[in-house]
């Protein structure tokens, strides 16, 4: 496991408490020193090299594959194939859970996909085994490969997202339209998008008779042991998984997907350690994506600016064998106030890998053609885009009727608004020019998000010389987890973060959930606040308890743990030390355990979301057409914020995914072949620095009672909606032109200057 | 990856003979080639790598005022150097808007002038493509083509080359001297890069073994620095080709052009010098009418493919646009966002 050590923040800044402050990364030096130990760096003794050959064609099959050249190129030890290939224990197109999706680990000669492995070359080196692939020189027998938003025959998937609704209404939505005095009807096409995280797909994997020791990237240790054990029929607890820190997941690492399996296969069949890393293009098939779309909303409001009804319907595609279908209709779910809402999606079945969770999935693709399209009616109904959000404001969650939880979105649209100046912004598009003539435009986006918990597990200790320990499986996918859950840690057992040992990132320490869903620090935070409080409640048992304690006969009255020491609550000179009172009971430590999970009574009960507001300045060369962004302010109302610094960061990168989602990000697909044709950081374009505007972030106070015992919403995904909307409405705001196909581009805007 | 055998010559003489061999390749700094050899488009038998020759890397003025940049120069420390930006802003300005701080520092004139065009089809090496088989046929020409060439293409290639750098020397009659198994010799960047015809698979007019030694602007060249411009127009800020750029010099004598230097980049398979836009300017006034009337000389033989008939109006405007920028004379310093329509926004962050 990693040294960490603090970088800054000595004990005199935290004023006593650990959540709420602003630290540094905790792993930020190890990271700038390159001693951070990414799983693809570690190279045990007699470890190979297994590099997959992947499919060039989308669909059909593998008639041949040159085994005999590769085999004979130096270096190269073995070929797998899928008639040469370990067992699996259970067949892989088996879908055990609905968290499990299926795999292509070389069952058969079949092709569902461009980029899907067909075969796994392992060698002494790299480079011989990159060859061996190469020489295998496969040959198909194609089928026409099914590519786009318009293949084959529609249909309505049993659900969307994780066991969302398919269809949801409220109301009487064509009534609404019918009595609307505006309408908007418009149609909406957002991209295939790939996460495209910085650190490639990797794992190292050895096996000492049928234990298994795997250094891979992974948001879900659990997860991914459970599958693991699972597809290679060997009990849980031979597996140990190190996964101490994420060069960025976003979605594409949280299951256990085809590749990391085939590493796994490749060692148990060459009897020697095997890294598998994948190639950049090569992340654009097996390891999921986000699926385009084509969304129409349809829109009514009255003489006033009412909402009288939404509509919001979204076309998505899915794999032609398994079923992700990305939510986008059920961003219309929480925001505004209509009296009649109805989402419902359809899908094709596409040959692509299965596209998969991917930064807000559902919520970022809807946020963007809803924003837009509330935009459009604020402009139709003559009322300045936040007047009209505020006119539509829903004190109640509109397709549900629940009070929400907290909701301080009110107070994101003011203090963003102030900061942004955007009182100054002329009603009318096109109005606006800096020195240089360039138009100038001023966009505004609403940001949602589900505050979602799953379960976790964390395990407290206090030790004789009065130090802490908290464990818990968590991940750091760069988000801060280190640190973070550090801080909850160390609250929960009263005691400075560096008194406390966080032990976090492998697969022997207790299930800290999944690190997604924007859920990671409210869930194993819960977990760590529950695990401190136990192994303090038995610290004081042993005091108060033992009529040598200064504490003796405190039991009804209570104690307080802060600084290392137990603290009587009515009487503070009354205290003992952790140490203290573990030495005289004489035993070396107290330990615990606790849990965090969803309150089920308080989500029937509440409506639990995050909230915010972004507003954003957009620059557009009347001629030529290029727009960049040139400032962008998100207020954003969370819950409680453990550590703001990390906060802002999180919400800094949703800001930049959402002007990526609008400006950049695409994956180009050959309509004929299914090729992804700019599967690579060169093509694929995401904003470079010079694309990024000065961000400015409000974290805004909220206090939320219900959902959790901290108060933690979590901030993720966030950034991302609100602000790809924010950009789109103010490219409209300086140019006067709609674009409703995204990323929008240079043509779109090569109108009459 | 294949493997390869690696020579490192000790003199040109030595080099021309090792890269004469079949399968051999020149490398320099290798910032488009590794990336070949990487995704398997191309697969050399041995790489003669020429970064430690002797004599290569200067910048220096020849007697006649020319300049020679030797091959090995690197694109950073060409654009850098205070006397070059100067006397050939535009040419400094097309340097500082290509690739990124990484690759400049890396990349070589030389190597700049032959890297291959980034056409994706190309780069897949399971789409067919003339260019690296000939013969085996063109799968842009009906696939995802928006960016592709708009002029001087044909129906067996519709490639663009990428470079920056070459958009402005190709404008000021840059001169390639080679060195080859019969001596050196020297020809017209213009007559460099080839179009495709039938043979997109022959892109230069370089024999095997030849080895570009220097590129030499001619006197001429430095009469255009008061007004001299590049705009690249691009998907991103930095790290992106150009969509479409042009590069745009004027001299300008008693408010009258006197002569006019126009080349288009991203737009054909060689940076396209457009002369029959250059002589509508000759001796009339800079005005917004001229610079309309130069932009559909320019474009008046460009035809598109299914998605990128944007292009040619692009292109138009960049002409326009570049030609009032050179008109209203060089700026003073390069502006922080080299070649972008977004230079003049202050508080522009480098790129």
């Amino acid at each position: 496991m990693p040294e960490l050590n603090l970088t800054s923040a000595p004990a005199h800044l935290r004023h006593g408490s650990n959540i709420g402050q602003p630290l540094t990364r905790r792993d930020g030096i190890l990271k700038v020193k390159g001693q951070a130990t990414y799983a693809a760096d570690n190279h045990p003794p007699g470890m190979l090299f297994a590099v997959m050959a992947v499919s060039g064609i989308a669909h059909g099959r593998v008639t041949s594959l040159d085994v005999a050249a590769a085999k004979r190129h130096p270096g190269v030890v073995d070929v797998m194939t899928p008639d040469h290939k370990p067992a699996l224990a259970i067949d892989p197109e088996i879908k055990t859970n609905p968290f499990v999706f299926r795999m292509e680990v070389l069952q058969s000669n079949e092709v569902r996909y461009a980029n899907q492995p067909i075969a796994v070359v392992i060698a002494e080196t790299l480079e011989a085994a990159t060859e061996g692939a190469a020489l295998l020189a496969p040959r198909y027998e194609p089928l026409p490969a099914l590519v786009g938003l318009d293949a084959g025959e529609s249909f309505v998937p049993p659900v969307v997202g994780v066991g969302n609704p398919t269809e949801l209404h409220r109301g009487d939505v064509e009534a609404g339209l019918a009595s609307a005095e505006k309408q908007i009807d418009a149609i909406y096409e957002t991209p295939p998008q790939y996460h495209n995280a910085m650190e490639p797909h990797a794992i190292v994997a050895s096996w000492d008779g049928d234990r298994l020791q795997i250094d891979m990237p992974t948001q879900g240790l659990m997860l991914s042991l459970a599958r693991i054990a699972e597809l290679f029929g060997i009990a849980h607890d031979k597996i140990h998984i190190r996964s101490p820190f994420l060069g960025g997941g976003f979605g594409s690492k949280g299951l256990m997907a085809g590749p990391p399996t085939l590493g796994i296969m490749a060692a148990k069949l060459v009897g020697r350690p095997v890294k598998l890393v994948l190639r950049r293009e090569q992340m654009y098939g097996p390891v999921g994506h986000r699926a385009p779309t084509r969304q129409r909303l349809r829109i009514g409001a009255d003489g006033e600016g009412r909402l009288t009804a939404l509509d919001h319907h979204a076309r998505t595609v899915s794999s032609t064998f398994d079923d992700f279908y990305e939510p986008a209709a059920d961003a219309s779910h929480t925001l505004y106030a209509a009296p009649a809402i109805r989402t419902s999606h359809d899908a094709v079945r596409v040959n692509t890998g299965t596209p998969l969770f991917m930064r807000a999935p559902g919520e970022a693709t809807g946020s963007i053609a809803l924003e837009s399209a509330i935009d459009e009616m604020a402009w139709a109904c003559g009322i300045d885009p936040l007047a009209f959000r505020l006119k539509n404001y829903a004190e109640v969650e509109p397709m549900t009727g629940r009070p929400f939880s907290s909701k301080a979105l009110r107070a994101c649209y003011a203090q963003g608004a102030a900061r942004f100046g955007w009182a100054k912004r002329p009603l009318q598009p096109r109005q606006m020019r800096d020195d240089a003539g360039l138009l100038v435009g001023w966009g505004m986006g609403t940001a949602t998000f589900p505050a979602l918990m799953f379960q976790a597990e964390a395990r407290a200790a206090i030790r004789r010389d009065g130090s802490g320990v908290m464990e818990i499986g968590a991940h750091d996918m760069g988000q801060g987890a280190w640190t973070a859950l550090a801080q909850i840690a160390a609250d929960a057992v009263g005691l400075d973060i560096d008194r406390v040992e966080f032990k976090a990132g492998t697969s022997d320490l207790p299930d800290a959930g999944i690190a997604g869903g924007s859920a990671h620090t409210a869930t194993a935070g819960a977990a760590i606040h529950s695990a401190g409080a136990a192994v303090i409640a038995k610290l004081a048992d042993l005091a108060t308890k033992d009529e040598r304690s200064p504490l003796f006969g405190a039991g009804n009255a209570g104690v307080i743990a802060r600084d290392g020491r137990l603290i009587r609550r009515d009487d503070e000179s009354r205290s003992e030390s952790y140490a203290e009172i573990l030495a005289r009971a004489g035993v070396a430590e107290v330990e615990a355990r606790g849990t965090g999970a969803p309150n089920p009574a308080a989500m029937e009960e509440y409506a639990m979301h995050a909230h915010g507001a972004v507003f954003a300045e957009v620059k557009v060369d009347p001629e030529l057409g290029q727009a960049r962004v040139t400032r962008m302010v998100g207020a954003f109302a969370a819950g409680r914020i453990v550590n703001p610094h990390l906060v802002k960061s999180q919400l800094f990168g949703g800001m930049i995914w959402g002007l990526s989602f609008a400006l950049h990000e695409e994956a180009i697909t050959d309509r004929r072949s299914g090729r992804i044709m700019n599967a690579n950081l060169g093509e694929y374009h995401i904003p470079v620095n010079a694309d990024v505007p000065p961000l400015d972030v409000i974290t805004v106070e909220e206090h939320d009672p219900h959902v959790n015992a901290l108060g933690i919403k979590g901030v993720g995904e966030i950034g991302i909606t609100g602000s790809a909307g924010a950009v789109a409405n103010a490219v409209w705001h300086a140019t006067g032109v709609r674009v409703r196909r995204f990323p929008i581009r240079i043509e779109e805007l090569l109108t009459q200057p | 990856m294949k493997p390869f055998d690696y020579v490192r010559p000790a003199t040109v003489t030595e080099a021309v003979a090792a890269a004469a061999q079949p399968g051999a390749v020149y490398l320099a700094a290798g910032t488009n080639l590794l990336d070949l050899m990487k995704g398997g488009v191309s697969r050399p038998d041995r790489l003669v790598d020429v970064t430690h020759l002797d004599g290569l890397d200067a910048i220096e003025t020849l007697a006649d005022g020319s300049l020679r940049i030797g091959a090995l120069v690197s694109n950073a420390d060409l654009a850098h150097d205070a006397e070059f930006a100067r006397s050939y802003p535009a040419v400094a300005e097309a340097l500082l808007s290509g690739a990124s701080a990484q690759l400049r520092n890396a990349a070589t004139v030389g190597g700049n002038l032959l890297q291959r065009t980034r056409c994706a089809y190309f780069y897949d090496s399971v789409s067919r493509c003339n260019k690296r088989e000939a013969g085996s046929g063109c799968d842009a020409r009906d696939g995802e083509n928006r960016g592709h060439a708009v002029l001087g293409w044909s129906e067996s290639c519709i490639a663009t080359h990428p470079s920056d750098f070459c958009v402005p020397l190709v404008a000021l009659d840059a001169v390639v001297e080679i060195e080859g198994r019969n001596g050196r010799r020297e020809i017209e960047l213009d007559a460099l890069h080839r179009l495709p015809g039938n043979t997109p698979e022959r892109e230069s007019a370089l024999e095997p073994g030849d080895l570009i030694v220097a590129v030499r602007l001619p006197p001429a060249a430095r009469g255009f620095s008061a007004h001299a411009r590049y705009l690249k127009v691009r998907e991103r800020t930095s790290y992106a080709f150009a969509v479409v750029s042009a590069a745009a010099a004027l001299r300008i004598e008693n408010g009258r052009i006197a002569e006019a230097r126009l080349a288009l980049g991203g737009v054909a398979a060689k940076p396209w010098r457009a002369r029959a836009a250059e002589d509508v300017l000759r001796g009339v006034a800079p005005t917004a009418d001229a610079f309309q009337e130069a932009a559909w000389r320019a474009l008046t033989d460009a035809k598109p493919s299914s998605d990128n008939a944007f292009k040619i109006e692009l292109a138009r405007r960049i002409v326009v646009r570049a030609l009032t920028l050179a008109a209203a004379g060089t700026p003073a310093r390069i502006p922080a966002l080299p070649a972008s329509p977004f230079a003049s926004t202050s508080g522009a962050i480098h790129a």
